[in-house]
């Protein structure tokens, strides 16, 4: 009797409850409690900073964030649609290449780009100097772009995280039924008006996920901003925390960022609520790219150069400089755990951010219903927040159960516990996960809103299990997503660095802190030989990513 | 699948299973001093005292916000910053402890450490005013505050007042002038600069040689580091500075600490203030003007070749704890005064 009444009480509540949508908002709850730790920073006063910094910095905060996100938006558009397209749509010499070459530049983490450009281009450096020695001239006589700039903090930004752009719109123009742009060239449109009226509107979804990472990375971007001078909310962030020494006002500028966020994603999702994105066949023929002239084809291959060159072959060259020449810093025993442990670190955490984003958004997917969705899109919120900040939110929850536990087994049985989680690799992944899983959901559902739900519906009909519809439909047809979200979190985790500082257990150092270490005390050179570390380890998944992808597009189900 | 089970799996499983290290002949040490400028001497320490160290390094403020969340079960015995407002402020939250030792309050002058024995310092960092000689009569300098003098219009570099550095040295102009004063200097001062602040200490310097400006303030040991580099344009850059000792008429120039303050509740209290000791000790002194460039925190212990060059000069001797106390205001002054 209890049973019936309860259950009449669940089906009358506006969404439906069952144990898979129960288990996702468990978990996604459980991954959102960092973020929720520095929203309830909220509810805290911070007293009068907030006057101080209204009356003077807040609004430079603002406008800069404001200015840093279009000029990374503009660049990341503009870079990887544009190469996304041309290296999946066309043909001309060396498309085989930048095919997996233009996913390089995403190894080198903003802050190291932004330093070898600054020893190239800076008013001390080499090339501005030869100008000097050229001609004569002297401070002031000439004008030369300062790279020190916030239009150049855009411009490093965006030229490592294009690749985001670069990666989604691919896999969605890969995707893309065939039958559709022929319909388009049947009807009399052009490579540029199937382009622009067919292609990119169907890939929209895919190059606003890819778009987003890029923004959310931009808001938490601290090290290239902070190098360049320029105040942004990041900045004032850590200026107010550090040396205002107000932990609650800071937090509460990171809540503050993450509302705008927030916001922002809801705004893009309202925008094409009526729209759907499946394709109505999944027959798919063997592309004929576009035959180009040789003058475009000449365009196509200097913009993929232009992309690789200045993402990829000028700051890497750089390091390789410094590392053979001026570097005191040399191969060691040591450096060689380094490598082991951020390879460990990043496996680990890639493969479980994967399986999370799989779970979370077959649920989000079969069990839609609000609170799904409210706490999926709130455990995905921890991208936009700075690394140090998710890092607190990590470490005051774990602590404060570490401590409990603690207490109560003191209390019970006599012994102490300890630090039970707090301080070890556990603490350390799960920040990970906390913090990149935004970036393998964007991934897994921007793959999943490719296979139309009644797909399941005829397989179901048909008398297929549920579980042979995952293995047999839809594994094929997301394989590449999976591989590319994967490989984005293993690259981004190689990267990672005020998570791994703070959290990490004793003795336990990675390529990334290394590298920080000596960039931060100025040793440019010497910190070469990590960065280069970095991202000659990422490079080779990055390979084997791409050529997952060009495969996936001739494995399609049958 | 299951290779990306063993892929994703073994790791996590090794992980957990990390032996917890819990030996009594050890201390454990966040550190805000880098592992490249620690490591070596407490290799040393180790070789010498058979005592393990377990090194955490990382950024003052995220591994004080650590040792409180922490609590008591914090395996921290000691913590390391570069400078004393950081020191000040662990204090004040309340996780340090009072070390008696009468070798340490021997050996570390009564400025350079708590008065109440939280905490010591380690080494000296002293920011002089760098100029370019042949452009700079040094004898047209005289201290901090006469930077705002006209000549200077244009001429100054200096780093953003989201540096430490340049927020203990305002915070020691409070101190000296007042907030009212120091202030309208702050407001002077930044009309002089020759380019928006950017870049670290050593960018400073590097702009300086370049012609872009001809003075630039920054701690030493930046400059003793880019003389022994081994990039020719550094070192090159480095030899056209002079450094020039402000307000020797005065308090004296501006120095700040690395320091060391043991955790209330150390689990290793003997070993790690056998630690403290060793890092006063006369070899470790001399190791910081050696390798880094830094100022020994003994009068006793002789700085380096590079720094001995550079002149005997007096240090501004405010006790450091006031510079983390008037911290907070220090940069609300910079924020007003539109320092960026």
């Amino acid at each position: 009797m209890q049973l019936v009444s309860d259950k009449r009480l669940l089906s009358r509540l506006p969404f439906r409850i069952n144990g898979w949508s129960l288990g996702v908002i468990s978990i996604a709850l459980l991954l959102a409690v960092p973020v929720l730790v520095v929203l309830g920073y909220l509810l805290e006063p911070a007293g009068e900073v907030w006057e101080h910094l209204a009356a003077t910095v807040l609004q430079d905060y603002v406008i800069n964030s404001l200015l840093l996100m279009v000029g990374v938006a503009i660049g990341v558009l503009l870079l990887g649609v544009s190469t996304a397209w041309l290296t999946s749509m066309c043909q001309f010499p060396g498309r085989w290449l930048f095919e997996w070459a233009l996913l390089l530049p995403m190894a080198i983490p903003a802050y190291i780009i932004a330093y070898t450009y600054t020893g190239l281009f800076d008013f001390a450096g080499p090339v501005q100097t030869l100008l000097r020695e050229l001609t004569g001239w002297g401070y002031g006589d000439y004008w030369f772009p300062e790279i020190r700039s916030i239009e150049g903090a855009a411009l490093m930004l965006a030229l490592v995280l294009y690749p985001y752009v670069y990666l989604l719109s691919r896999a969605a123009f890969m995707g893309q039924s065939i039958c559709v742009l022929d319909v388009s060239r049947t009807l009399g449109n052009g490579p540029w008006r199937t382009f622009f009226m067919v292609a990119l509107p169907l890939a929209r979804p895919a190059i606003v996920a890819g778009l987003s990472l890029a923004l959310m990375e931009t808001l938490a971007d601290y090290g290239t901003v902070q190098y360049f001078g320029v105040s942004t909310f990041t900045t004032g962030i850590f200026r107010t925390w550090y040396g205002l020494n107000n932990a609650a006002a800071a937090a509460q500028l990171s809540a503050m960022l993450l509302l705008v966020v927030f916001t922002l994603i809801l705004i893009e999702k309202g925008s094409r609520r009526q729209a759907r994105y499946h394709h109505t066949t999944q027959r798919h023929q063997s592309l004929t790219r576009f035959q180009l002239t040789r003058l475009q084809s000449f365009m196509a291959f200097m913009i993929c150069f232009g992309a690789l060159f200045f993402g990829f072959l000028l700051p890497a060259g750089q390091l390789l400089w410094w590392a053979l020449t001026t570097a005191e810093e040399s191969l060691d025993g040591r450096f060689l755990s380094l490598i082991t442990h951020s390879l460990a670190l990043a496996a680990s955490a890639s493969g479980l951010a994967l399986l999370l984003a799989l779970f979370l958004s077959y649920g989000k997917r079969q069990y839609g219903s609000w609170p799904v969705v409210l706490a999926v899109r709130t455990a995905g919120m921890g991208y936009a927040i700075p690394g140090t900040v998710i890092a607190i939110g990590v470490m005051i929850p774990f602590a404060a159960f570490d401590n409990a536990l603690d207490d109560w087994m003191r209390a019970q049985f006599g012994w102490s516990t300890g630090l039970l989680l707090s301080g070890t690799l556990v603490a350390l992944i799960f920040a990970y996960l906390v913090r990149f899983l935004a970036v393998s959901l964007q991934t897994v559902e921007a793959g999943l809103g490719k296979i139309r739900p009644t797909m399941d519906e005829v397989a179901l009909s048909m008398g297929v299990g549920s579980r042979e519809i995952i293995h047999r439909v839809h594994m094929p047809m997301l394989k590449g997503s999976l591989m590319t979200a994967l490989l984005l979190v293993f690259v981004d985790v190689l990267k990672e660095l005020p998570a791994t500082l703070i959290l990490r257990p004793f003795n336990y150092n990675t390529l990334a802190v290394r590298a920080y270490e000596l960039a931060s005390d100025e040793r440019l050179a010497d910190a070469s030989y990590a960065s280069l570390t970095i991202v000659a380890v990422g490079i080779l998944p990055v390979i084997l990513l791409s050529r997952s992808i060009t495969r996936s597009r001739h494995a399609e189900p049958t | 699948m299951s290779i990306l089970t063993k892929f994703i799996l073994a790791p996590v499983v090794l992980s957990l299973l990390l032996p917890v290290v819990a030996n009594a002949d050890e201390v454990n040490l966040y550190s805000a001093r880098k592992e490249k400028l620690i490591k070596p001497l407490l290799d040393r320490f180790t070789q010498e005292t058979g005592i393990e160290v377990n090194l955490v390094t990382g950024k003052a403020d995220a591994l004080l916000q650590r040792l409180q969340s922490e609590g008591r079960n914090t395996p921290a015995d000691l913590l390391i910053t570069t400078d004393a407002g950081r020191l000040h402020r662990a204090k004040a939250a309340g996780v340090t402890q009072a070390v008696e030792s009468e070798l340490l309050n021997q050996l570390v002058p009564g400025n350079y450490r708590d008065p109440e024995g939280h905490w010591f310092g380690l080494s000296l960092r002293a920011r002089p005013i760098l100029y370019v000689k042949g452009k700079v009569d040094p004898s047209t300098l005289s201290s901090y505050e006469a930077l705002i003098d006209p000549q200077w219009k244009g001429r100054i570099c200096i780093r953003s007042s989201g540096n430490i550095y340049n927020q203990s040295l305002v915070a020691s102009m409070i101190e000296a002038n007042g907030v009212e004063a120091t202030e309208s200097w702050a407001k002077s001062f930044v009309k002089q600069f020759a380019r928006p602040p950017k870049g670290g200490d050593r960018d400073q310097i590097k702009a300086a040689a370049a012609g872009l400006c001809d003075i630039a303030v920054a701690n030493t040991y930046y400059l003793a580091g880019m003389l022994k580099s081994k990039d020719q344009a550094q070192r090159q850059a480095a030899e056209k500075m002079g450094v020039f000792w402000p307000n020797q008429a005065g308090r004296g120039a501006h120095v700040n600490i690395s320091g060391a303050a043991l955790i209330k509740t150390a689990k290793h209290k003997q070993a790690a203030i056998k630690l403290l000791e060793f890092l006063v000790g006369e070899s470790a002194q001399a190791w910081y003007a050696e390798t880094n460039g830094e100022y020994p925190v003994r009068s006793d212990v002789a700085a380096g070749e590079t720094l001995q060059a550079w002149g005997k000069f007096s240090m501004d001797g405010i006790n450091l704890s006031r510079l983390g106390e008037l911290n907070p205001e220090a940069l609300k002054l910079m924020d007003r005064a539109g320092w960026k």
